[in-house]
């Protein structure tokens, strides 16, 4: 009797779903270490990536080449010392000593104030100084003139308060670090980029082994001969992943926040919401993976394979618009470029949903898009 | 009604044909034995006849339904134990089989009552708190079976189940088979042991994608191929079995000859008298040999019909 209300049980899209996703969890809890190494590795990663970034910046050796030695030009000195970023190694007398102290790798960083420094700023006329920055570093290119025209402004500022005004220091302190700007590189600037594509890495990654281990274990045909559906094996595998995902998630931006000091300007819960369609599109993603690869190696080298224009045509590493047209365009098709937009743009300056429904729909679409398919194919698969 | 029926079916790799034009009939109730050398197509059949590969031509009906359009249906009726063992190395035996349960939909009492009766039926109940991984061989192919079991399934597609476990394991498992028969579930089960096959209701032989024998044992045994008209078979024990199989080819009147231990047998030309072997063997230098007719073995059926294909070719 009991056997007649099995037979007349129908199956629907989701059958299976409840029981794999059991099983998976299990999977995951079974193997602690590869569950604290899937964690640790890109929490490791942020921390590599974070200290190389904040080493570049700060304390960049210079060298300095004081023509003016006057009490002026030493009050400009101590503004740069002051900031951190710049660390004074050598004092020189000339300028092309300058320059030779940068070649000679010795300082990534010269700063020359001219004879006519003190004698140009009291006359009234504009001072200028000269910096010169070892661009062969990039990072630090651009930092070093990010924070030298921020003292230069605050200088002038100043100096014009004062000449005009009885008051000697600035009403408001103006910081000499630009929080946010697309051609400097500031940790600000990378890590919620980074968060993104350590994220990509872990969710495809997790996906595409997850299925191909089945497959190469025989575990997957067993599976395919019992009622299980598709959609229904496809959601129980991804939902325990997207749990680490997520969980993954909060780990770096605890870390980002309190660690690396970089502010959420805006709402967490936001940032957390927005980030579930590309959690979903890289699922997918991985899925996608998984109906090809036939070893846990060929996935895993299919998963890297997506991660390379998702690290350099993201805007992760290399600003969009000064990229070519054509590679424009190709970003534009990465879903990580969306995130990393949502992450900044949340994290950075503190934008709400209103300004980010694009990105948002966009990569819904993309999640959508390659859930389907690779449900198709794997359905196809299935028979 | 036939648990299993085919008609012409047929399964194409690419254009590769793995399966060709097969005809075969499963009773409800029977055990069937399906056996022929690797590479022949007896995993390709199961795959079909459970909807996971589409006949390129022909038909398979599975308890009465289309394999080709019916797989859901099938899949929810009939149980499949993979060749390779196929389960979660990493999950206890319990939580296998509680997702294989979960799988097929079972919950409430019924789950709980056919966890206990597999439980029951394979013994398993010391080893519910072990992972699948750390099994030995024979337990690893009770727990499949109760696996594949734990729907209460009419039809259960087991390949190769006994392959590589030690001979007791082997019994024990048989002896699982014929309790669940017992209780009416009919068994497609394919084996590259004779033994086994000799305890099947009914045999079918596939060579080369083609079924080429399909009956009872006792059928094979007195298919007119296998003993064709003229001659006889007889069989010859000595210790030294490989000079004489040597010198018994060679002789006009012998048609085939296998070695099975200690033991030869011969197909050979009627009208030649077991003495005359005799006499042969012992000019030969073989003294102490044993001559008695037989009646062919599952192994000699097979021979048999596979080298009178060879010669076709
Ligand atoms: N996915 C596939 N693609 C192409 N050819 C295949 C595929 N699977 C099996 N074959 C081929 O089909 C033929 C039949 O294979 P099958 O697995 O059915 O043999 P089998 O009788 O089960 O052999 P064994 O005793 O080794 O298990 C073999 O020649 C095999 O190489
Ligand atoms: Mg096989």
């Amino acid at each position: 009797m009991e056997r007649d209300d099995r037979d007349r049980t129908r199956t629907h899209p989701l059958t299976g779903m409840i029981p794999v996703l059991r099983k998976e969890a299990i999977h995951i809890r079974r193997d602690p270490m590869a569950l604290f190494f899937t964690v640790l590795i890109p929490v490791l990663q942020m921390f590599m990536i974070g200290f190389a970034i904040n080493t570049n910046v700060r304390n960049m050796p210079t060298a300095v080449y004081d023509g003016a030695r006057t009490q002026e030009s030493r009050r400009l000195l101590n503004r740069f010392i002051n900031t951190d970023d710049f660390e004074i190694t050598s004092y020189v007398d000339s300028e092309t000593r300058l320059n030779e102290e940068i070649i000679a790798g010795r300082a990534k960083v010269g700063i020359k104030i001219p004879p006519d420094y003190s004698r140009r700023l009291l006359a009234g006329d504009t001072a200028s100084i000269l910096i010169l920055v070892d661009g062969s570093e990039s990072s630090v290119a651009g930092e070093a003139l990010n924070v030298a025209n921020a003292i230069a402004l605050r200088e002038s500022i100043e100096r014009a308060m004062s000449v005009s005004a009885v008051r000697q220091t600035l009403p408001v302190e103006v910081r000499p670090k630009v929080l946010f700007n697309p051609d400097s590189r500031s940790a600000n600037f990378l890590i919620p980029g980074m968060l993104a594509v350590l994220i990509q890495i872990m969710t495809v990654m997790l996906t595409a082994l997850a299925i191909v281990r089945e497959r190469e274990r025989g575990t997957l045909e067993q599976l395919y001969m019992t009622p299980v559906r598709p959609l229904g094996l496809m959601i129980g595998k991804i939902i325990p992943y997207a749990v680490v995902a997520f969980g993954e998630l909060g780990l770096m931006l605890v870390f980002m926040r309190w660690f690396f000091k970089v502010p959420i300007q805006g709402n967490i819960l936001l940032l957390l919401l927005l980030t579930i369609p590309f959690i979903v599109t890289m699922l997918g993603l991985g899925l996608l993976i998984s109906t090809r690869a036939q070893s846990q190696q060929e996935a895993m080298q299919a998963a890297f394979g997506t991660m390379m224009p998702s690290i350099f045509l993201s805007g992760y590493i290399f600003p969009i618009n000064t990229m070519p047209k054509f590679f424009q365009i190709i970003s534009g098709l990465i879903p990580t470029t969306y995130l990393i937009d949502i992450f900044r743009a949340i994290i950075l300056r503190g934008a709400g949903f209103s300004s980010l429904w694009k990105q948002t729909l966009i990569l819904s679409v993309m999640g959508i898009i390659l859930i389907t398919v690779s449900s198709i194919r794997f359905r196809k698969k299935t028979g | 009604m036939a648990a299993i029926k085919t008609k012409d079916l047929t399964i194409k790799y690419g254009a590769f044909t793995a399966v060709d034009h097969v005809d075969l009939s499963v009773e409800e109730g029977e055990i069937f034995g399906f056996l022929g050398p690797n590479g022949s197509g007896k995993t390709t059949i199961i795959k079909a006849l459970c909807g996971l590969l589409k006949p390129a031509e022909g038909t398979g009906l599975v308890l009465g339904y289309d394999c080709a359009t019916q797989a859901a249906e099938i899949r929810q009726r009939v149980g499949y134990m993979s060749q390779n063992f196929s389960l979660y190395q990493d999950l206890t035996v319990n939580e296998n089989m509680e997702f294989y349960a979960g799988v097929y939909g079972l919950h409430g009492k019924y789950f709980k009552r056919r966890m206990d009766e597999a439980i029951a039926l394979t013994h398993l109940e010391p080893y519910l708190e072990r992972r699948a991984g750390r099994l030995s061989g024979g337990w690893k192919q009770r727990l499949a079976l109760a696996c594949a079991f734990i729907h209460e399934p009419r039809l259960m597609f087991l390949d190769e189940p006994t392959a590589g476990i030690d001979p007791v394991a082997r019994r024990d498992l048989w002896d699982l088979l014929f309790q669940l028969s017992g209780q009416g579930v009919t068994f497609f089960v394919t084996t590259h042991y004779m033994d086994e096959a000799e305890r099947c209701g009914r045999v079918g032989y596939i060579y080369l994608s083609k079924l080429i024998a399909f009956g009872t044992p006792d059928q094979l045994k007195g298919l007119p191929e296998v003993s064709p008209a003229g001659t006889k078979r007889i069989e010859i024990i000595t210790t030294q079995t490989s000079n004489a199989f040597l010198l018994m080819k060679s002789r006009p009147y012998v048609r085939s000859s296998t070695i099975f231990g200690q033991a030869i047998h011969l197909l050979m030309d009627e009208q030649v008298s077991l003495d005359q072997v005799k006499k042969d063997l012992l000019d030969g230098g073989f003294g102490k040999t044993e001559l008695r007719p037989i009646v062919p073995s599952l192994e000699d059926v097979f021979v048999t019909l596979t080298n009178a294909l060879k010669e076709e070719v």
